[in-house]
């Protein structure tokens, strides 16, 4: 992307099962940090972007202890793959695939995400 | 308690010691334990013991550090262990042995590992009070006892290795001591002429009275029976209060004597090679009472644990692991009062047409020989005063070294000295010969098990677990293995830096870098170059760029920039996420010390908001249940009202509590909580490794446990002493002090110096107690840094200290005053005014807390199981 894109009003839209949904402006999210978006069914979605500018979306509902909170966590690279960590027992979820990295056994919805 | 026949087979051990032990864990290795009902009958009042190391009960180590075993390993493998009930009577027939307390215990398999009993020679008054043995902790406490009470001279009557033994630990005890050894030098199956000149030497340098080829003919008591001296063969007295015999060791086989078994002409219980008794094949002998069927009797440790094992696996019958035992390696190595003493293989040239090397410096107590053989082959040697190659010598023996012999005697210094390492050794070469572990498995532990440290590969190996005079040779071994398969210990803070955080903050303030990006691509690892760091480092790197903000030029306010990215969610939203998603509050009260109408804010405020409020253990009040939204509306008040941060929220300094001192207290003798305030207003914001907290007490009552702080002061009548590293929690530590009867201005810069320097050197989430630990030299090295300076740093510690102080911004205060910084206050991105649903709560005891209820609802069906690894 370039640096003109970012000047632009561009949307953050992720899909959803009846299509793409806008969350916000690609300005409200600062590389490194994610946000939290509240859906139309009142589901929530975490929305990440890393430094080069890739986006994500995954639940922002923590599956270990239930707090709608993966968006305030930490994010970061683990061979070449983005997570995110829970900010309450600092759990690892693959921000691509919504693996947790550190049980196997959980997983969290992740979203399409794109630019409009 | 006798079994029924046809019962679970059993096996009865008779005897706990090393040996014993050792056999058990052979049991146990090879699944006997889960088939067999074992009964072990211990003579002593304790379970099996190191006695090889129970001198090391004068140097300070307990009779339960000395123990072998534990509570967990007989219970883990129900092995019946009866202390203090020894074996009385076998009825080999019945198959039945009969223990003091009167228990009847039938065997299938009876393994008698008696040991041996001190000789003592039948001098008349050997029995008379004052005279002791050397062989259980038991005879050592009597020792100890007599010769507080009663003695200032004690002597010790034989002058092999346990006399010497145990004439250090008399002196040890603060006695005159003299050792009395018949044959014409010390330690005469060990050493030879040469070797037995060099110890006397040493031994009579420390004090020790030496008199060899003399015998001991009587003991001469006084009309109470006490010991007052010992005639000697040469017709001289010795005048003494304490004799200890330690004349060699005999076999105890009476029990195998009184049930019929055949004993040798000189005592010892015959058995083949398999450890069996030659008379009975249901019962085994073991250790010091066993006559091996090479005609010995084997006094060390090392052949009685091949014993063990070769009894072990022939009882468990499995053919492809069967064991004999025929002979054993005599080689030992013993540090005695300090000195060094080796012997291995053919010690004393006893091979045909044989050579010496020998190497001998009466001055410096060395003598070293090497026994050669005519084509060239290590057969044995003796170190006395330096048995640094008794590792790789021992190793060596049985084959032709790579260098001349005459080179591995001489000194490390002589020109021509040559130092085989351990990677001279074949594979094959035995490193651990009480465990009989090879070079080979010590390098598989490396290569294939993954050992990286000593006592992984101990663990793994056993090797080194023994007498321990192999861990020198192990630690080589496993060095230059992790070596040379490239295996690097990885001190890296985290996967994206190889630095560890020290090095880092000196990267930082060097460089004068103010981002984590610019740190991670200039300075990260190659393959994290480019990437978004981790949640390891990036609040690392954020604390340090924090703590060196002035001196760096990096703004101070820890959410501007790059480096709101970079900290956790506490820092993030300057507040304390609680487990349903919601906040606590906690405004700053320096010393614990607030005004009625500040405390009424706080109250108006938390009931506004329907907070629930609790008194925290830093003496102040933290309010729970803010949701994000929140957050910047009660921080407008608490702002009006005149309160700022707590960093409660942060890695930095936290309180400083204090006791009411000199102003109210009748006991106190300075203003603590003056000073508190002072304090915590100077490190107010300070971000450091991990959190810290402090403390100042007003008189040594200590009423504000200063100790348990990272920093804690407590007032002297002259001033303020200060203790540093001290903490509470899982791992209490009480703190040490750093220095007495500081002024004001000396305490301050103190503390100015100590936590920059702290901040400095410290690992990522290392407090202060666990810092002083590891660092090398510990509390004196720290104390040398910033009391005596002796790396010259104090200025730029204080420097540092002072840019801190000059640039402190309340971080609340200034959130609150730009809306930029309040945008990020929301629940959500596209519904600003939207409440976070899940954070829920309901009533308790007057006040809220967390739906948790709601928490769950959806969650995956095994939440139990969740909630067990989520606390991994």
């Amino acid at each position: 992307m370039t640096l003109a894109l970012e000047t632009t009003d561009l949307k953050v839209q992720l899909r959803l099962a009846d299509g793409w949904f806008t969350a916000c402006d690609l300005g409200a999210l600062t590389p490194g940090r994610g946000v939290a978006a509240l859906l139309p069914d009142g589901r929530q979605v975490a929305l990440f972007r890393d430094r080069a500018d890739r986006l994500y979306a995954v639940d922002n509902r923590d599956p270990f202890t239930g707090a709608a909170v993966l968006s305030r966590g930490l994010t970061g690279t683990h061979q070449d793959r983005p997570f995110v960590a829970s900010p309450l027992l600092k759990q690892r979820f693959d921000l691509i695939s919504g693996e947790c990295l550190d049980d196997g056994a959980v997983r969290v919805t992740a979203y399409e995400v794109r630019t409009d | 308690m006798n079994t029924a026949p046809g019962a679970t087979p059993t096996i009865v051990l008779v005897g706990h010691g090393m040996v014993g032990q050792r056999f058990l864990e052979a049991l146990a290795e090879r699944g006997l334990t889960a088939t067999h009902r074992v009964v072990v009958l211990c003579e002593e009042p304790r379970p099996a013991y190191d006695r090889v190391a129970l001198t090391s009960y004068f140097s300070g180590r307990t009779p339960e550090e000395l123990s072998l075993t534990d509570g967990e390993f007989i219970a883990l493998h129900g092995i019946e262990l009866y202390v203090g009930d020894p074996a009385e009577t076998v009825d080999r027939e019945a198959k039945k042995v009969t223990a003091r307390s009167g228990q009847v215990f039938a065997y299938d398999i009876l393994v008698l590992a008696t040991g041996s009993y001190p000789f003592v020679p039948p001098v008349p008054g050997k029995d008379a009070t004052g005279c002791f043995v050397y062989r259980t902790i038991e005879d050592l406490l009597a020792i100890e006892e007599y010769a507080k009470a009663k003695a200032t001279t004690g002597a010790v009557v034989g002058g092999g290795l346990l006399g010497l033994e145990a004439a250090g630990a008399l002196k040890g005890l603060g006695l005159t001591s003299h050792i009395v050894e018949f044959a014409p030098r010390l330690m005469p199956v060990q050493v030879d002429e040469g070797g037995g000149a060099a110890l006397l030497r040493t031994i009579e340098d420390m004090g020790l009275s030496v008199h060899t080829g003399v015998g001991t003919q009587e003991i001469v008591v006084d009309a109470e029976g006490a010991v007052t001296g010992m005639k000697l063969s040469d017709g001289s007295e010795l005048a003494t209060d304490l004799v200890v015999f330690s004349a060699g060791v005999r076999p105890r086989d009476q029990l195998a004597r009184d049930c019929g078994l055949t004993v040798g002409e000189r005592g010892g219980i015959t058995v083949d090679e398999q450890c069996r008794t030659v008379s009975d094949p249901h019962v085994f002998a073991i250790g010091e009472c066993a006559l091996a069927c090479d005609g010995r009797v084997y006094g060390l440790v090392a052949p009685g644990y091949e014993q063990a094992e070769t009894a072990a696996a022939a009882i468990a019958a499995d053919e492809t692991d069967q064991l004999t035992f025929t002979g054993a390696d005599l080689s030992t190595k013993l540090k005695l009062l300090g000195v060094d003493v080796a012997s291995f293989g053919d010690a004393h040239g006893t091979t045909e047409d044989c050579l010496d090397v020998v190497y001998s410096d009466s001055r410096a107590g060395l003598y070293k020989k090497l026994v050669i053989g005519r084509d060239g082959t290590l057969l044995g040697g003796i170190l006395v005063g330096d048995a640094e190659a008794y590792g790789t010598l021992r190793a060596l023996t049985g084959s032709v070294p790579p260098v001349s012999p005459e080179s591995l005697v001489l000194p490390a210094g002589a020109d021509s000295g040559a130092r085989l390492g351990p990677s001279a050794l074949p594979d094959e070469a035995v490193i651990c010969s009480c465990h009989n572990v090879s070079k080979g498995t010590i390098r598989g532990a490396v290569t294939e098990h993954s050992c990286t440290t000593v006592p992984e590969v101990k663990k793994c190996t056993r090797a080194g677990t023994g007498c321990g005079s192999c861990v020198k040779v192990l630690g080589r071994l496993v060095d230059a293995e992790l070596e040379a398969s490239g295996v690097e210990v990885d001190k890296g803070l985290c996967g994206c830096f190889a630095q560890t955080r020290e090095e880092l903050y000196e990267i930082v303030l060097a460089l004068r870098i103010t981002g984590h990006r610019d740190l991670l691509d200039r300075h990260g690892r190659e393959d994290a170059r480019g990437g978004d760091g981790c949640e390891t480092c990036k609040p690392a790197v954020a604390s340090i760029i924090a703590s060196l903000a002035p001196a760096i030029g990096a703004s101070g306010y820890v959410l501007d920039g790059e480096q709101a990215a970079l900290q956790d969610t506490n820092d993030h939203f300057l507040a304390n996420l609680q487990k349903n998603g919601s906040y606590s509050v906690v405004p700053r009260i320096p010393g614990g010390e607030i005004a009625p109408e500040k405390l009424i804010v706080i109250g108006e405020i938390a009931r506004d908001f329907g907070l629930y409020t609790k008194i925290t253990g830093g003496q102040r009040i933290d309010m729970f249940g803010a949701r994000v939204e929140q957050l910047p509306l009660i921080w407008a008040r608490l702002v009006d009202a005149g309160f700022e941060s707590g960093h409660a929220y942060g890695k930095s300094l936290r309180t400083v509590k204090s006791c009411v001192g000199s102003t109210w207290c009748r006991y106190g003798v300075q203003d603590s909580v003056r000073m508190a305030i002072d304090l915590e207003l100077r490190y107010r914001g300070l971000r450091s490794p991990h959190k810290l907290k402090s403390a100042v007490s007003g008189c040594q009552r200590e009423c504000a446990e200063a100790r348990s702080k990272d920093f804690g002061v407590i007032a002297t009548a002259s001033g303020w002493n200060l203790y540093v590293g001290g903490n509470g929690g899982a791992t209490p530590r009480h703190a040490d002090l750093l220095a007495k009867d500081l002024s004001d201005a000396e305490l301050v810069r103190l503390v100015d110096r100590f936590l920059m320097f702290y901040i400095r050197t410290a690992d990522r989430l290392e407090r202060t107690s666990v810092w002083l630990e590891r660092i090398p030299g510990g509390l004196d090295h720290v104390r040398d840094v910033v009391v005596h300076d002796s790396l010259g740093i104090c200025d730029e510690l204080e420097q540092l200290m002072r840019a801190h102080v000059a640039h402190y911004r309340d971080e609340w205060a200034e959130t609150v005053g730009d809306p930029e910084k309040l945008a990020r206050f929301v629940s959500f991105v596209n519904a600003p005014d939207t409440p976070d649903p899940v954070v829920a709560f309901v009533p308790e005891r007057d006040q809220i807390k967390p739906d948790l209820p709601l928490l769950s609802i959806g969650l995956r069906p095994a939440d139990d199981a969740l909630e067990g690894s989520a606390q991994r």
